[in-house]
């Protein structure tokens, strides 16, 4: 307990950051997802292919090695100077949009075309058909698989512990500095994640329970 | 091009469109590669000098080293984990509460402590109690707790979605409950949950390069090494394309073995046919940060 | 069909790649001078756990830095340590008996990791521009000083307004994760807001981010510093105020006092013979600055 309310600000301070970094690249990813999800489902076979090209190669790329090149070699480019901060959100972003993006596009799979048919037969346009009856079905399958992705980038934001951004992972880094024990510190950071995800896992169950369409 | 949800088959004057806005969307997609390969150009990434490296024998030994030490990180990384999801899986199914209890507990637990705080936490935390640890063991013991658990959870659902009539009819031959868990009820569930499986370890290999961070000498931590090195005018862009492309091929191979096993499976008339829709939930949930093998179109 | 295709052409490449190779120049060996590394004979450290390890073991595996001009740095061509510290290193390595160019082996351990792999006995012992300082004297042992550097600012060469520790309030400054510079920066208000202090996890990290404009100094020994100005000196300039002292040991097991003494001993007497002078003016001297004898602290 000591090393948790001696350095109380520290704590805070650093999760705050964490917190920060979640929000800000979630947001980001969604958009983005969203975006890469619509390319992926579009009729237009050259806007599939970037699609499905940016997802493979993100996907199969390792999220420290994003961080790497934004942090590290990106400024090579010159192009825009990034601040640790920012370099760290956009590697989040650009690694969570592919997941974000994968969720989204099979969520819309999972509606059966029979339904889209259905709809155009009745004389629905194409607006109507997307608000009223393949997105209301598709939000079900999409938001707990969703949930989960957002419980990955929380923990994912980690990360950035090593490259100059003041989250919970360098907690351990300020505690050692102050001589403190590291240790009993990294479980103390260890119980605040589970705090912190534990309540998403709930919530990510109860809804996949309340919501799985049984078709 | 077969309909789809949103899109029906286009008509003639929808095909018209749909060509222009492809040839927009080409444009648009070669400005931009375009920019990004002036930049390349113009930066002086693709000199000579900063590819040199590549030509010293030492260095081509260094980065295959550092390929082995990825590779046996995720190779025992990966033996580990099966293992301990087999167990924990087994143990989360027990009838007894008191086994059962604790095995959720932990795999709970485990899949919401992040890797890197797993990882700080071996490496620099338990040596102040006496126990020692290399940056390899802290690598692969996180790598297992991780995804070990992940892999008890989708274990578990596979063995839950196993029709009730297995073992049932396993229990009706006069097996014993270990009988039928290791006989009867594993086998198929590996099988049938074989492509999560893979798609699990595709993230376990992405998630070696974790070990950066605690300075475990992997190919991330070569490419940065090396892109360091001012006698080749700091060659870091040409050593993080090197490192991106073998990571990505390696991530590709293990997924394209996925789908292999797939289709296999699917000729394959002993494997049950679980329902699409729980696996595939299993697949979104439990293995968010994976590959779904079974959606995606990779 | 299509899998063993692929493991076809994953084989040609794999032997593509072998078949070419280049040997390395070693162009930054500097090969100390005759005698400096003369191996003693019949060394005993009575008591000394860590020195029966080894002696059992036949060779010495030594902690340095692989990424400091002039004081320890590895030719990724060639794979050879060159610098003051190695020089150092391998001055006690010949000293306890251990032939330097067939019996020892160098390990690059980060700043943030060198307590670990003491403990961890990763290392039997470390030479690394590792500063003397009562918190980590709780969980390793020093022996030295064998030089006494200063916390002082790299910058840019056309940068004006830097001049001193004073100057740099509001700028952004990089040191290496953990080490004493980054903490000194924060415990003396020197820089303030706390986020200015930049942490990476090696000091050519910053460098590489001082060049892209991403921070305003590095700032850690002049020792180091000068390594790096060195090597880019039509870029880089050290500014030369001093503002701490750092004292550099020989970082050791915790509670071999018995080789801790040896060590000193080894110490002393390449003070007394010229050999410290011999090695200084081989790698650092050749900044042109002087170098300046160390005083041991025997404990």
């Amino acid at each position: 307990m000591g090393v948790l309310t001696r350095n109380l600000d520290l704590f805070v301070n650093h999760f705050a950051n964490t917190l920060k970094l979640f929000a800000v690249s979630g947001i980001a990813s969604l958009l983005l997802g969203i975006f890469l999800a619509m390319l992926r489902v579009s009729p237009v076979p050259v806007f599939r292919g970037v699609g499905t090209l940016y997802v493979t190669v993100v996907r199969n790329t390792p999220l420290t090695l994003v961080f790497v090149f934004f942090v590290f070699a990106y400024p090579y480019l010159e192009i825009i100077k990034f601040e640790f901060f920012t370099a760290a959100v956009v590697a989040l972003t650009l690694y969570t949009s592919a997941f974000v993006c994968e969720v989204v596009r099979s969520g819309i799979n999972t509606v059966p075309i029979g339904q889209a048919e259905a709809s155009r037969a009745l004389g629905l346009t194409f607006t109507q058909m997307l608000g009223s009856i393949v997105l209301p079905q598709a939000l079900r399958s999409v938001v707990p698989p969703m949930v989960s992705t957002f419980i990955a980038l929380l923990k994912n934001t980690t990360v950035a512990a090593g490259f100059s951004v003041r989250e919970a992972g360098a907690i351990r880094d300020a505690l050692s500095e102050l001589g403190e024990d590291t240790l009993t510190g990294m479980l103390w950071v260890a119980a605040i994640f589970v705090l912190l995800v534990m309540p998403l896992t709930y919530l990510q169950r109860v809804l996949e329970k309340r919501w799985s369409v049984a078709r | 091009m077969s309909s789809t949800v949103l899109f029906d088959v286009p008509g003639p004057r929808a095909r018209i469109r749909y060509r222009a806005y492809a040839v927009v969307g080409v444009v648009a997609i070669a400005a931009l590669l375009a920019y990004v390969v002036w930049r390349f150009v113009d930066t002086g990434q693709f000199e000579g000098r900063k590819w040199s490296w590549f030509e010293y024998k030492q260095i081509q030994i260094s980065l295959v080293e550092a390929l082995g030490r990825t590779l046996s990180a995720f190779a025992v990384g990966a033996v580990l984990a099966l293992l301990f999801g087999a167990v924990f899986a087994a143990a989360r199914l027990s009838d007894h509460k008191w086994v059962s209890t604790p095995a959720a507990v932990v795999v709970e637990l485990f899949r919401a402590i992040p890797l890197v705080i797993m990882m700080f936490f071996f490496y620099y935390g338990l040596p102040s109690t006496g126990i020692k640890l290399t940056a390899f063991t802290s690598v692969v013991l996180s790598l297992m707790l991780y995804n070990g658990s992940v892999l008890a959870e989708v274990f578990r659902a596979g063995i839950n979605s196993l029709p009730k009539g297995q073992s049932e009819a396993a229990y009706a031959l006069g097996m014993r409950k270990t009988q039928v868990m290791v006989l009867v009820l594993l086998p198929q569930a590996l099988r049938a949950m074989l492509p999560t499986i893979i798609s699990q370890l595709v993230v376990l290999l992405k998630d070696t390069a974790l070990g950066f961070l605690i300075t475990f000498e992997e190919l991330l931590y070569w490419g940065r090494q090396i892109g360091g090195q001012l006698q080749f005018g700091r060659p870091l862009i040409p050593t993080m394309i090197v490192v991106a492309s073998i990571y990505i091929g390696l991530c590709l191979l293990l997924t394209w073995f996925a789908n292999y096993l797939e289709k296999r499976n699917r000729r394959n008339k002993k494997v049950i046919h679980l329902d699409e829709d729980k696996a595939k939930q299993i697949q979104l949930g439990e293995a968010s940060t994976a590959a779904p093998a079974g959606g995606a179109a990779l | 069909m299509r899998v063993r295709t692929l493991a076809a052409v994953l084989l040609a490449g794999g032997l593509a790649l072998t078949a070419c190779g280049k040997e390395g120049t070693g162009t930054t060996d500097t090969g100390a001078p005759a005698g400096v590394f003369e191996v003693a004979k019949d060394v005993k450290v009575d008591g000394s756990p860590t020195f029966e390890k080894i002696k059992s073991r036949g060779t010495l595996t030594i902690g340095v830095k692989e990424d400091q001009p002039g004081l320890g740095f590895k030719d990724p061509t060639t794979n050879k340590y060159t610098g003051f510290d190695i020089d150092m290193a391998k001055l006690i390595a010949a000293q306890l008996g251990f032939d330097p160019e067939t019996k020892i082996t160098f390990k690059t351990i980060q700043s943030a990791a060198r307590e670990q792999a003491i403990i961890n006995g990763d290392v039997d012992y470390y030479v690394g521009t590792y500063s003397i300082t009562a918190a980590r004297k709780e969980k390793v042992s020093f022996a030295g000083p064998y030089y006494v550097a200063g916390q002082d600012l790299l910058v840019k060469k056309d940068n004006s307004d830097i001049t001193g520790p004073d100057s740099i309030k509001s700028k952004k400054v990089c040191s290496v994760t953990g080490s004493t510079p980054a903490k000194q920066l924060r415990e003396k208000k020197l820089v303030e807001p706390d986020s200015n202090v930049v942490e990476l996890q090696s000091y050519s990290l910053c460098v590489t981010k001082l060049l892209d404009g991403e921070v305003d100094a590095v700032s850690t020994d002049d020792a180091i510093l000068k390594g790096y100005a060195a090597a880019e000196p039509e870029k880089l300039k050290v500014v030369g105020k001093t503002f701490s002292t750092e004292k550099y040991g020989i970082g050791l097991p915790k509670d071999d006092k018995a080789l801790r003494d040896k060590v000193n001993e080894i110490l002393e007497k390449s003070l007394s013979d010229g050999k410290w002078d011999q090695i200084y003016k081989n790698t650092l001297g050749k900044s042109g600055s002087e170098g300046k004898h160390p005083t041991l602290e025997k404990y």
